[in-house]
């Protein structure tokens, strides 16, 4: 730094540290909390005074989740929709992207006018959820993944990538007689693994996290995603539902909180999973927001 | 050239993007048309074209609703505090970590304030209810320090400071990440210059640092305001509770309710309402900003 080092700048920097500290703790302490809450015991909660880690730690709350049907079904609903959903968007958005990004495209500064008005307007939730059902998509698990195939955003931070790539890639290629897409799927993608990787992995993050859609699109339980069953069971408390399904439940054992904890946390996991990857990509994926034509 | 002959041409791009195309007129676009349902008395076995004209009769009985004001006061007053309160905090949390001087605690804190921002607001709505519920850690500390515990989800103010509370905690860590691209875009040599002018640390903070900020601050301000009828949708449906509805049901749970019981056309003149003050806020506010700073600042 270039500035003169005094008393009062190294207070400043001892309380900033300290400040920061306890910011940090308050953004960490929930979590730490329902993760040991999710191993505790029903007697140790009765105690009252259980803060951080279980002095007993107790399976009973993961071994009730993970063997109950609903949760089971929206887990594997889940990783249906994120998986079919982000292999869509790869598809689609590269499609959009590579006639955007060649000049030879008749009205292409009108198309990608077309496609960034979406950014700005949208029909609301009204219209959209009788779009659904007009295309007769209730209740099909279509309707979690059709809507989100493409984002503008994606589109164009796709199209500026491609626009990158030197010409002479391209005409050499067709000096050999490739197709337009052949030039995209032989040439383009390969070149563009990074910026797909990054546009995958928020998909994905997009399609664990989505709820409204579940909530609103699919009426049957066997369709249903995970956010929406641990919704029913957290922020509906209605953990009965679940607890009916033990036999031989040992009350001691049993606490409901750590049941909602448990859930909370298996619905967490792959998304900490991802998160040393998307740090890698974030400031990228900042940089490319600024959007240029 | 003729169209046919454009088209023949470029057949193959043409082909790609077809689907892009569908894709966007109908998820998109024909939703967009669908505002027009404000304006009629939608019944669902005569369908979009069928249905009567009524002209403004549904904004008129929302307007005539208590319902409707209560919700729409309440959603003003959340996201007035959620503004007021919440968009100057990325701002502070980010200026503080610039100034640390230990690299590794800095990207510590940034991580894990980072975090929320990847959770789904059902998995934060829960993590919540267990942590401010009557019970929960927060309640039994205050039972052990102050012998009185707070019905933070029940009690009407405590629940809106619970709301505005936790929009901080969970958007704080993400918008710092922001501006503190925007701070290491900052040329050293501006640093380099006003220290040879004499510049303290508080003055390269002031006369250096918040200038290179201002641009990404109004961008982020003006985008905000549009959001003025935005109080957070999910995090009040994954947080409320009938007890707190008459301080935190909000345009869009209203808009929900009204589309769950099939009052159409009065929902739809909810969300276009909405929209409308949005897009009005936007444009007067990046009127304002480029007025203000002499045509510097603005989003066009």
């Amino acid at each position: 730094m270039f500035y003169k080092r005094t008393l009062s700048g190294y207070l400043f920097d001892l309380l900033n540290l300290c400040f920061l500290t306890i910011v940090g703790l308050i953004a960490i302490y929930p979590f730490i909390y329902v993760l040991g809450l999710s191993f505790t015991t029903g007697e140790e909660l009765a105690e009252g005074n259980f803060y951080l880690f279980p002095k007993r730690t107790s399976l009973v709350a993961y071994e009730m989740v993970l063997n109950d049907p609903n949760i089971r079904n929206g887990y594997l609903n889940a990783i249906l929709r994120t998986t079919g959903g982000t292999l869509a968007t790869l598809l689609m958005t590269s499609l959009a992207a590579y006639p955007l990004s060649r000049k030879k495209m008749p009205h292409r500064k009108k198309i990608v006018f077309f496609i960034l008005v979406t950014m700005i307007f949208s029909g609301g939730i009204v219209p959209r959820y009788l779009l659904i059902h007009e295309l007769g998509l209730i209740n099909n698990r279509l309707s979690l993944i059709l809507p989100l195939m493409l984002t503008a955003f994606n589109v164009i931070v796709l199209k500026n990538f491609f626009q990158q790539i030197p010409e002479s890639f391209e005409e050499a290629a067709r000096l050999d007689g490739a197709g337009d897409f052949t030039i995209l799927f032989r040439i383009f993608i390969p070149l563009s693994k990074p910026i797909l990787a990054t546009i995958a992995l928020w998909t994905c993050v997009l399609h664990w996290n989505q709820w409204f859609d579940g909530l609103l699109y699919i009426t049957s339980d066997k369709k249903q995603i995970l956010q929406i069953f641990l919704q029913r069971i957290v922020v509906e408390n209605s953990v009965n539902r679940i607890r009916f399904g033990i036999q031989d439940l040992d009350m001691t054992m049993f606490s409901s909180e750590a049941v909602k904890a448990a859930t909370v946390v298996i619905t967490v996991l792959p998304l900490i999973a991802v998160y040393p990857f998307l740090q890698k990509y974030f400031i990228k994926g900042i940089k490319l927001g600024g959007i240029k034509e | 050239m003729t169209v046919e002959g454009t088209i023949r041409k470029h057949r193959g791009l043409l082909w790609m993007f077809l689907p892009c195309l569908l894709y966007f007129v109908i998820f998109h676009y024909i939703p967009m048309f669908g505002i027009i349902l404000a304006f009629k008395d939608y019944v669902i076995g005569e369908g979009f074209m069928g249905s009567r004209w009524v002209g403004w009769e549904n904004f008129e009985t929302l307007f005539g609703s208590s319902d409707f004001l209560r919700a729409l006061r309440n959603t003003f007053v959340i996201s007035t505090l959620r503004l007021g309160l919440g968009f100057f905090a990325p701002i502070i949390l980010a200026l503080l970590l610039n100034e640390l001087r230990w690299s590794g605690f800095r990207r510590g804190i940034q991580i894990v304030t980072y975090i929320p921002y990847l959770l789904s607001w059902v998995i934060l709505g829960g993590i919540f209810l267990l942590v401010f519920s009557i019970d929960g850690p927060v309640n039994r500390l205050m039972l052990l320090l102050f012998d009185t515990k707070v019905r933070f989800l029940t009690d009407d103010l405590w629940f809106i400071s619970l709301l505005v509370f936790t929009h901080i905690w969970q958007s704080a860590g993400y918008g710092a990440v922001i501006y503190l691209a925007a701070l290491a875009g900052i040329s050293p040599t501006l640093y380099e210059a006003a220290t040879i002018d004499g510049a303290n640390r508080w003055q390269l903070v002031r006369f250096v640092t918040l200038p290179s900020l201002a641009p990404t601050i109004v961008v982020l301000l003006i985008l905000n305001l549009g959001l003025i009828l935005d109080a957070g949708f999910d995090q009040i449906f994954n947080m409320y509770n009938p007890i707190v509805y008459d301080v935190s049901d909000i345009i869009d749970t209203y808009v929900l309710r009204h589309l769950i019981s099939l009052d159409i056309g009065l929902s739809t003149a909810a969300g276009v309402f909405k929209s409308v003050v949005g897009l009005v806020m936007v444009v007067a506010s990046n009127y304002l900003a480029r007025y203000l700073s002499g045509d510097e600042y603005g989003i066009w």
